[in-house]
């Protein structure tokens, strides 16, 4: 039978090492999902899933594969799958990180693998929390263009020097890795947290911005910058690379700046 | 045949609203806190590490390794160094900055790790009691220090003066 299915012998001669799906390395892994539903326990609990999975594939690949073949009741989030849209943070190893730009083999597959919901906001159901206290700070810093000028006719022009001061927040996601990962929110969830002070100063350095000094006023609250312990847990999570820490002190010294 | 669709994230069940637009009661921030008390605290506390280095540094080196060092100091060295205007002034500064550096930085711990509020209250008031008590008394000793104790008209041993 076999025999018949297999496929016809190629005529091209390939060099050996070029081509070939079946050459990427595959191995087994354990993920140790913690589980959450409030409908069935209050309690949350760990389950393990054996899976075979390949050198290519990431975190989120090992999740859609338990949740399509394993266990359909896994629940997180994903909406790109490429570490755009920021909907797949969870705390992968102990880490904050997006499971769609974790590969599986930078991780110790040795041992399990341990995904869990972001640390700080509510869980709702197994790798799924509400976000609504996250944007709700998002919302309160103004994260939209305020200009009192004239509305001119065609875009607003700026210098590449004055679009640079605030290029590394503009890279944002709202995946809420830091300030989940921030030790501070996590005691009260009081704390502005960094994604809203990022996203402040986006727009507090935007020279075309007219809002700035409300936005320092918001966040020189008791809940604002001031409570940035500067442990750079922030800096550390976040899946793009932003200088999360060193943008929270620039708006710490542009407070400082305007009072003092 | 009406089907009710649950709203998604019916965090609270028996309420049945959606949880979305509104937000857990623990996240509810209490008003926006006017004044610059949180910044002149943090300014305070980078200003007076600062001095404090400076202060501390100096002290340790003026009390043990000019001179005899560390033999030296006993009662009449102390006694000596508080004549001096100067070392009053030294010796008031470090004790009012170290308390009030100190204070604050348990003040934020508190504020980081206490979760109840009754428990935040109390622990303050041990510390701001506990800082007070320390402060006035340090600065009492430092201005009212007498190098020749005298007690029933008995010069106290281990004083350091010439006999009258």
């Amino acid at each position: 039978m076999s025999a018949e299915l297999a496929e016809p012998a190629s005529k091209i001669e390939l060099p050996a090492g070029v081509g070939g799906g079946g050459e990427i390395p595959s191995f087994d892994v354990t993920l140790r999902v913690r589980r959450y539903n409030p409908e069935v326990s209050e309690d949350a609990t760990w389950d393990d899933f054996k899976v075979t999975m390949y050198g290519t594939d990431r975190v989120l690949d090992a999740l859609h594969k338990i949740k399509w073949e394993m266990d359909g009741s896994v629940s997180f989030r994903r909406s790109c799958a490429h570490g755009v849209c920021g909907s797949d943070a969870m705390r992968i190893n102990g880490r904050n990180r997006l499971a769609c730009k974790t590969l599986l083999k930078d991780l110790d597959t040795s041992k399990p693998i341990t995904v869990e919901p972001i640390k700080g906001l509510p869980v709702e159901k197994d790798l799924i929390v509400d976000m609504e206290p996250f944007f709700q700070s998002f919302r309160e810093v103004m994260p939209f263009l305020i200009n009192r000028g004239h509305e001119p006719t065609k875009e607003r022009l700026q210098s590449a020097e004055d679009r640079e001061r605030f290029d590394d927040t503009t890279k944002c996601i709202l995946c809420a890795a830091c300030t989940s990962s921030c030790p501070v929110f996590w005691t009260d969830g009081q704390y502005f947290g960094p994604a809203a002070i990022v996203n402040a100063h986006r727009f507090i350095f935007d020279s075309r911005d007219d809002a700035g000094d409300m936005r320092l006023e918001i966040l020189n609250d008791k809940e604002g910058v001031w409570r940035c312990r500067t442990t750079f847990n922030c800096t550390e999570a976040c899946p793009r690379g932003i200088q999360v820490t060193q943008a929270i002190a620039e708006v710490k010294q542009a407070i400082l700046s305007r009072k003092v | 045949m009406t089907a009710t669709i649950q709203p998604p994230r019916s965090g609270n069940p028996s309420s049945g609203k959606p949880s979305s637009g509104r937000i857990a009661p623990k996240y509810r921030r209490s008003g926006g806190s006017k004044g610059n008390f949180e910044m002149l605290a943090w300014l305070f506390m980078r200003l007076s590490g600062v001095v404090l280095v400076v202060l501390i540094f100096g002290h340790l080196t003026v009390n043990l390794l000019v001179g005899e060092g560390i033999h030296a100091i006993d009662f009449g060295f102390v006694a000596g160094k508080w004549a001096d205007p100067f070392w009053q002034f030294w010796d008031l500064a470090m004790l009012w900055l170290a308390m009030l550096h100190g204070t604050n930085g348990v003040r934020t711990i508190i504020n980081d790790y206490a979760e109840k509020d009754a428990t935040r209250l109390w622990l303050k008031i041990v510390l701001y009691a506990a800082t007070t008590v320390i402060i006035v008394l340090g600065t009492l000793v430092i201005f009212t220090f007498n190098p020749c104790p005298v007690a029933n008209g008995v010069q106290l041993p281990g004083g350091f003066c010439p006999a009258p």
